[in-house]
């Protein structure tokens, strides 16, 4: 586990960000058997630590870009739990007014432009946001997040050279969990090499253990950097697995969507699990304190579902309404 | 016939297969295209199967579920997200002879192969003054509900019918949904095959042996005098909610199913109103430059005369589709809204 070079503060900061997104995730999946959430959730246990691994090492000003997997960027990059548990279950406090659901959140106070279910649809977005942001002298870089299948699009590949021709401050965060729905990679993609995606255009990239939360901050510091020096785009390329299923609260090894022995491999890579070792190893944290964060999120997270719960539902003049 | 029978739910199939004594053999939706890939698919070696996740253990909803075990990954072929390229790749597979039947989990994901679709597919034939052919069918499903949100629930169709060289076909029943299939892969011409999901759990007439329906001719599902009333798609089932009420209250409703909407057949729909005098049209898109709009137009044209009130029509408001229950529930419109249009025609 890499962890040089990240301080106390922060090392606290990630794990409770990863322990929230985890916590946030399975209550969905206790809640979700009520039918109060009416609307497609696709979780992201498994893969917590990157979005605080990137998240860690941005300003509330920088842009952040997400898809139809975003509950985990939405929370670390600061997102109010109130208003995440009330867009999913359609409530008007939620953060898209009931709008959107779980695959359009949106959180524009910290940055949190949006998120595309379209997959590769905010790729180009946060390119042209980093190019906004350029050219109004605003030090603003972007990053977006998206999944191996977004890659094979062509908004990802006509995006990253448009990046690098204008050495735009962006940064591509790619969630490799190895599926896209139910098809593996090796359907899709004829090499398995991601992160050298960018390289004919000039955009370095690198391939990382993403259930290493410290190798993803890591990188994600020298990407952010990079862009912040105007030195342009940087590709990461963060290898991890989606534990549940693509869509849904359950497991998907039942209906024989991929392997169960496949599943159990990375059920041992935990990117909670290991870190919780890191830090209680390194004495930066004690059982007692783990346990103590432990309740408090919890506390928090029942405070965020009550809050949906007892908020109303738009009205129905709200149909009409940011249309344009 | 049996097939210009529809029956909203099994219950009514089984009551009318024991009283025609007749072996009906009942089908849902669902199984009905499966059953049509399977035929086309073992009498055609030309036909191939490609989409996301085709071969995955869902099947596209069922509707594709196996058939790689049977005809192999050569022909039921997962490609990568990436849709526009892949339908220019259908494109010149078709080009060489081949019938390729590029399939699409959501209609959403169309907007992706647009260039492919409107550019190149539509034109083609036409730019080579009809040397080259191109039989490729688009097939992709409408949903609703369950908070799918704006960009996973769009009805598309009139974008397709807009454009010159696609035919759009949009098959209510199980009967249509399996002889328009193989029509659209029999035809050397590119086809937009719009299912919806609320349909797949009906169940049907559908005879066992291949068959086609053919395009451009649409059925009357139920004889009435007082107005027309068109239904598209999953709008002829709320069609004929409306019209069972209707008919409680003693409008008489002639209930149209147009099954393709390129071509569309117009004398159905002026036969039909020239004899109610009233027109009123249930589409699953929005209205505003939409199939209604066309379906009103062509009768204003052809037969403004005979129309005793203004046509009307039923569609989505000029908005994207909210994911809150609450304000889907506004947003779609059902048999109550058309009863409600409806009984007013008749009064005006
Ligand atoms: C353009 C487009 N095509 C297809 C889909 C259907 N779809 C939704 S998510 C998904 C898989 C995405 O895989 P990936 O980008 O790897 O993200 P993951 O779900 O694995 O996090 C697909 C194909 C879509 N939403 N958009």
């Amino acid at each position: 586990m890499k962890m040089q070079g990240i301080d106390r503060k922060t090392f606290i900061w990630l794990f409770e960000t990863m322990l929230k997104i985890r916590m946030v995730e399975e209550k969905i999946i206790e809640l979700y058997p009520d039918q109060e959430i009416k609307c497609p959730v696709h979780l992201c246990i498994g893969q917590e630590a990157i979005a605080a691994g990137v998240c860690a090492n941005l300003k509330k000003t920088d842009y952040v870009f997400s898809n139809h997997r975003g509950h985990g960027h939405y929370i670390a990059n600061g997102g109010d739990l109130n208003e995440f548990m009330a867009e999913l279950y359609g409530r008007v406090t939620g953060c898209s007014k009931g709008k959107g659901g779980s695959m359009h959140l949106a959180d524009t106070k910290n940055g949190f432009m949006g998120s595309s279910a379209i997959v590769g649809g905010g790729i180009p977005i946060a390119v042209g946001a980093a190019m906004g942001s350029v050219m109004q002298e605003q030090k603003r870089i972007s990053v977006v997040f998206f999944g191996d299948g977004a890659t094979d699009e062509g908004t990802f590949n006509e995006s990253l050279n448009f990046a690098a021709l204008k050495k735009l401050p962006v940064v591509f965060v790619c969630e490799n969990n190895f599926y896209a729905t139910n098809s593996p990679a090796s359907a899709r993609q004829a090499l398995d090499n991601i992160y050298k995606k960018g390289l004919p255009y000039g955009i370095p990239g690198i391939k990382i253990d993403g259930n290493d939360v410290g190798e993803v901050f890591e990188a994600a510091r020298v990407a952010v950097e990079r862009a912040k020096n105007n030195k342009g785009p940087s590709l990461l390329e963060c290898r991890t697995y989606r534990w549940k299923g693509h869509v849904g609260p359950d497991c998907d090894f039942e209906t024989g969507c991929r392997p169960r022995g496949e599943l159990d491999r990375w059920l041992k890579k935990c990117p909670i699990e290991r870190f919780r070792k890191s830090i209680l190893k390194e004495g930066i944290l004690s059982i007692r304190d783990i346990g103590d964060i432990k309740e408090s999120l919890g506390r928090e997270i029942e405070k965020a579902v009550s809050f949906a719960k007892s908020s109303s539902f738009p009205k129905k003049e709200g149909l009409l309404e940011d249309v344009y | 016939m049996p097939w210009t029978k529809v029956y909203p739910d099994r219950t009514e199939f089984e009551n009318a297969r024991k009283e025609s004594g007749k072996p009906l053999r009942g089908l849902t939706y669902r199984e009905a295209i499966k059953e049509a890939f399977t035929q086309i698919l073992e009498e055609d070696s030309r036909v191939f199967l490609i989409g996301e996740g085709i071969d995955d253990a869902g099947g596209v909803f069922g509707t594709t579920k196996d058939l790689h075990k049977r005809f192999g990954r050569s022909r039921i072929i997962d490609i990568p997200i990436a849709e526009n390229a892949t339908t220019g790749i259908a494109i010149g597979a078709a080009i060489t002879g081949m019938r390729p039947v590029f399939i699409h989990m959501r209609m959403d994901f169309l907007p992706m192969s647009m260039d492919q679709i409107i550019n190149h597919a539509a034109k083609w034939s036409y730019m080579f003054g009809g040397t080259v052919k191109i039989p490729l069918t688009i097939r992709s499903i409408i949903g609703r509900g369950w908070g799918s949100a704006s960009q996973h629930s769009q009805s598309l169709q009139a974008l397709f019918m807009h454009v010159p060289g696609l035919r759009v076909a949009m098959p209510a029943t199980p009967y249509d949904v399996k002889g328009l299939l193989i029509s659209s892969v029999k035809e050397n011409t590119p086809v937009i095959f719009i299912e919806h999901r609320w349909l797949y759990e009906h169940v049907g007439y559908v005879p066992e042996d291949m068959y086609t329906v053919p395009f451009g001719k649409g059925v009357v599902r139920r004889i009435g005098r007082d107005v027309t009333l068109v239904g598209i798609s999953y709008m002829m089932f709320e069609s004929l909610k409306a019209q069972e009420v209707l008919q409680k209250h003693g409008v008489s409703v002639e209930v149209i199913d147009l099954r393709t909407l390129t071509p569309l057949d117009e004398d159905l729909i002026l036969e039909s109103v020239k004899k109610t005098g009233r027109l009123v049209v249930a589409d699953t898109g929005w209205s505003n430059c939409g199939v209604a709009a066309e379906i009103v137009s062509r009768v204003s044209e052809k037969a403004f005369k005979y129309l005793k009130s203004p046509a009307a029509r039923i569609g989505l408001p000029e908005s994207h589709t909210p994911a809150s229950s609450a304000l889907e529930k506004e947003f779609y419109p059902d048999y109550k809204d058309i009863v409600d249009v409806i009984s007013k025609k008749v009064k005006e």
